[in-house]
């Protein structure tokens, strides 16, 4: 018998999977990428169904409780791409001055 | 000093009601390479500049004041300058007092020089904004063994030489921390001259608050750490 909770978290990670392979269809992400979000949603969702396996690597990695494990490394993978994100967007702030800066040169010589 | 030319670099953003007094003054005090840079002003910043014949770079969209200078000392180097002041729009800063940030970059004594508010007068700056810039002056220290008075002065000057290895990148109000890594990185001679900085309720509306100040700090040691 399936859990509310795991109902809608089948439902959920099925749809943010959708979105990734169009994404990758698209080619608005690269392979690698692609397959980092997979394999985040596949895990997710392996853990819904079978919540018994976090117990395990709760005691391998010596924390406590099983949904510690999840909370962990959840929020590390928020800081992770989080930190990509600061980084990219650092990226394309320094872009955007680029191209004003070269307009504000071309606007002149008009 | 005549024949040397020097170019006077000031980012303005919304700065309608002041950049044509500063132009002015300025034109009176016999500088004649003035170039404003016009930061993306949502006012009459860039039409009152043009009418005042001096050269205008226009930002179509606001990039802080670090791009702005950046754009208006690059231009200044296209234009074969020798000397490149940096200078406000908001009429904080005494034209009278820019021979003597030259002076040392003329007499080849440093190939920047800073202004300084707390080497010369400042005139009623509020505590808090003193606190934090005496911060700041710690920070400078601890990040790049240099040692200064004044750890945000927008008044600077420098040789051409100085201003083409002044590699500046960041865009908003960390440029400040920014000359002091380049100053370091390039070991270029530096030297503090006195100021005097009126703060009146037009540029304490407008200058930096506190909280961006801290901003900056932080964004500094993160540069250092990782950059």
């Amino acid at each position: 018998m399936l859990s509310i909770i795991q109902i809608l978290a089948f439902v959920f990670v099925t749809f943010a999977a959708s979105r990734a392979v169009l994404r990758a269809k698209d080619k608005k992400i690269s392979l690698g990428e692609f397959f980092l979000w997979i394999a985040i949603w596949g895990g997710l969702i392996f853990v819904v169904f079978f919540p018994g396996i976090t117990s395990y690597f709760a005691q391998l990695l010596g924390i406590g409780r099983g949904v510690d494990v999840i909370l962990y490394v959840s929020i590390s993978l928020l800081f992770y791409l989080i930190f990509r994100l600061y980084v990219k967007l650092e990226e394309t702030e320094r872009e955007i001055t680029k191209l004003v800066r070269n307009l504000a040169f071309i606007k002149r010589k008009k | 000093m005549l024949n040397q030319k020097i170019f006077i670099v000031i980012a303005a953003y919304n700065e309608e009601k002041r950049i044509k007094k500063v132009i002015s003054n300025l034109k009176k005090q016999n500088y004649k390479n003035i170039v404003v840079i016009d930061d993306g002003s949502s006012d009459k910043t860039y039409e009152i500049a043009r009418k005042e014949k001096v050269y205008v770079l226009k930002h179509i969209i606001n990039r802080g004041q670090g791009a702005a200078l950046k754009t208006g000392i690059d231009f200044a180097i296209q234009k074969k300058a020798d000397i490149i002041v940096t200078f406000d729009a908001d009429g904080q800063f005494l034209v009278k007092e820019i021979k003597n940030v030259v002076m040392p970059i003329l007499k080849n004594e440093a190939d920047i020089s800073l202004g300084s508010r707390f080497l010369g007068k400042t005139i009623n700056i509020p505590l808090l904004k003193k606190l934090v810039l005496k911060l700041g002056v710690i920070v400078v220290f601890i990040l790049y063994g240099i040692k200064i008075t004044d750890s945000q002065s927008g008044f600077r000057a420098m040789s051409r030489k100085a201003a083409e290895k002044i590699n500046l990148t960041a865009d908003r109000m960390e440029h400040a921390g920014e000359f002091f890594q380049e100053i370091k990185k390039n070991n270029l001679k530096y030297k503090e001259v006195p100021i005097t900085v009126i703060y009146d309720r037009y540029s304490l509306k407008k200058g930096q608050n506190w909280n961006q100040s801290i901003e900056l700090g932080i964004k500094m040691l993160i540069k250092r750490l990782i950059g």
